[in-house]
């Protein structure tokens, strides 16, 4: 685990992979947080564009296909002035048989700069990052149920905006917990900015089993988990990622796990709701809360673009 | 850090100098635009100070810089916030040193991509000398020459009163 924490820092201490929030010194989380503040005001003028990574080459490489996180990570590339690529690999070269790392050096020996990567297997972007060249920088943009760590801060990014201070803060994920790389990054990125108290909800049978180890509260009733919290975070019912039987149906889900207004009312009155998209609507939230006064999840897209806009300059001016 | 500080003009009596100059020179209306840190406070103490109705923005460089890859992202960026249109409007840039130019550079590029301004016009403090770009102020409180080696910058104590120093430069 040491490697791994070592390979995202340079030896100055600074940035220079993002893999995982587990790991990171709560001065580089903050750092990403103050830095993405500036990029929020960016976003809003009319010209969208800074010249910061002009002609940098930034390469999305999607082994697992992901529409709208990738669509994110282009927006915030082209808005730093970087040129950038992306490649549906899950349809391409590998599937004539080229490895992963071949791919990476067939890129690198196009002069890429920055590969930001989602793989289905966890571990996949730390496998590129040992073996990319020193000037080359990594982002992890998913990978299996490890981390997906530009989500987990673009999470805290937009609680940090509503509620100022974690210190004082409760806040509950709710749901497939077991499958969830949103919900493993956001955890990490919780504890280590001083939240007292992380909950996590959902059928013991889509929680893992060593979730306590993270220092998070276990709760399976809903109404009990939502009691007296700040913010709330639903995780999409991943299907797609569904092996055996898990679960009885999704409407029995939604009775006992969806989030509703009466539920909603249980928490505290200004609690926030989060949602990493794509939302199943009726399956782990009502539409009337997804589209309620409480809900931040389309200021989370919003932020979502400053963010990764953060990370890209921070990691481009690091060298090794 | 002991660098003698001692030489230095006091920054009270140049920013007096600079005011005078400014003064009787720009717009009724121009719009100064601080570059972080110290312009921003200069921006501030003149729009109160002068005559006029003086609009006041800030502009912090770092996502214009040309030194990424050498210098990499500081770590305390700021908002730029331009509270008003630059379409049409007659700007001043207000920073504390004028030294290799590529700041002003950086923050001209900045402006113009909020909109086109009538006229930009650079005011400074102090003009140490030593560009790297044809960038020349309209108003200085004084040309000053200090080494290559230290760092020139603008400080402010709680009571608002500025002073210059120097210090060795720090790896962002």
């Amino acid at each position: 685990m040491l490697s791994k924490k070592n390979l995202q820092l340079n030896e100055n201490g600074d940035l220079h992979h993002l893999l995982a929030i587990e790991g990171l010194p709560k001065r580089i989380i903050e750092r990403i947080l103050d830095t993405a503040e500036s990029f929020v005001g960016i976003n809003e003028r009319e010209v969208k564009v800074v010249p910061l990574l002009r002609g940098k080459s930034i390469f999305n490489i999607f082994f697992e296909n992901s529409t709208r996180t990738r669509t994110t990570f282009e927006i915030a590339a082209k808005r730093l002035s970087a040129d950038v690529v992306s490649l549906d690999v899950a349809r391409s070269s590998t599937n004539k048989g080229e490895t992963i790392l071949d791919t990476i050096a067939n890129l690198t020996a196009m002069h890429a700069d920055m590969f930001v990567v989602r793989h289905a297997e966890s571990g996949a972007p730390y496998l590129i990052a040992q073996h990319a060249a020193p000037h080359v920088h990594v982002v992890n943009a998913g990978d299996g149920r490890h981390e997906h760590p530009t989500q987990g801060l673009l999470d805290v990014f937009t609680i940090r905006k509503y509620k100022k201070d974690f210190t004082r803060l409760t806040v509950a994920i709710v749901g497939d917990v077991l499958h969830s790389r949103v919900a493993r990054s956001q955890i990490h990125a919780l504890t280590t900015l001083g939240v007292p108290e992380v909950r996590v909800i959902g059928p013991r049978t889509l929680l893992p089993a060593d979730l306590e180890r993270l220092g998070v509260r276990v709760f399976t009733s809903l109404e009990e988990g939502l009691k007296g919290v700040d913010v709330v975070t639903m995780l999409r019912l991943q299907n797609e990622r569904m092996t055996g039987a898990l679960l009885p149906s999704a409407s029995e889900y939604f009775s006992r796990y969806g989030l509703t207004p009466q539920k909603l009312a249980l928490a505290k009155p200004d609690c926030i709701v989060l949602h990493p998209g794509p939302m199943n609507r009726g399956v782990e939230i009502d539409s009337a809360v997804a589209d309620g006064k409480q809900s931040v999840i389309l200021p989370q897209v919003t932020y979502g673009i400053a963010v990764r806009m953060a990370v890209m300059a921070i990691l481009s001016g690091s060298t090794r | 850090m002991t660098t003698d500080n001692l030489h230095l003009p006091d920054a009270e009596a140049l920013f007096n100098d600079l005011k005078a100059q400014m003064a009787p020179a720009i717009a009724y209306d121009a719009k100064l635009i601080g570059v972080y840190s110290g312009g921003a406070w200069l921006a501030d103490r003149l729009a109160a100070e002068l005559d006029g109705e003086h609009e006041v923005g800030y502009i912090d460089v770092s996502f214009y810089r040309d030194d990424l890859s050498t210098s990499g992202l500081k770590s305390n960026v700021r908002s730029t916030q331009i509270p008003f249109s630059v379409q049409g409007a007659h700007i001043v840039i207000v920073d504390d040193v004028l030294f290799t130019g590529r700041s002003i550079r950086a923050a001209v590029n900045t402006l113009f991509d909020y909109g086109r301004p009538a006229s930009v016009q650079l005011a400074v403090l102090v003009d140490r000398g030593g560009r790297e770009l044809p960038i020349a102020a309209n108003y200085v409180g004084a040309p000053l020459i200090v080494s290559r080696d230290l760092m020139l910058a603008l400080s402010k104590d709680d009571a608002g009163k500025f002073a210059l120093t120097t210090e060795p430069w720090m790896q962002r």
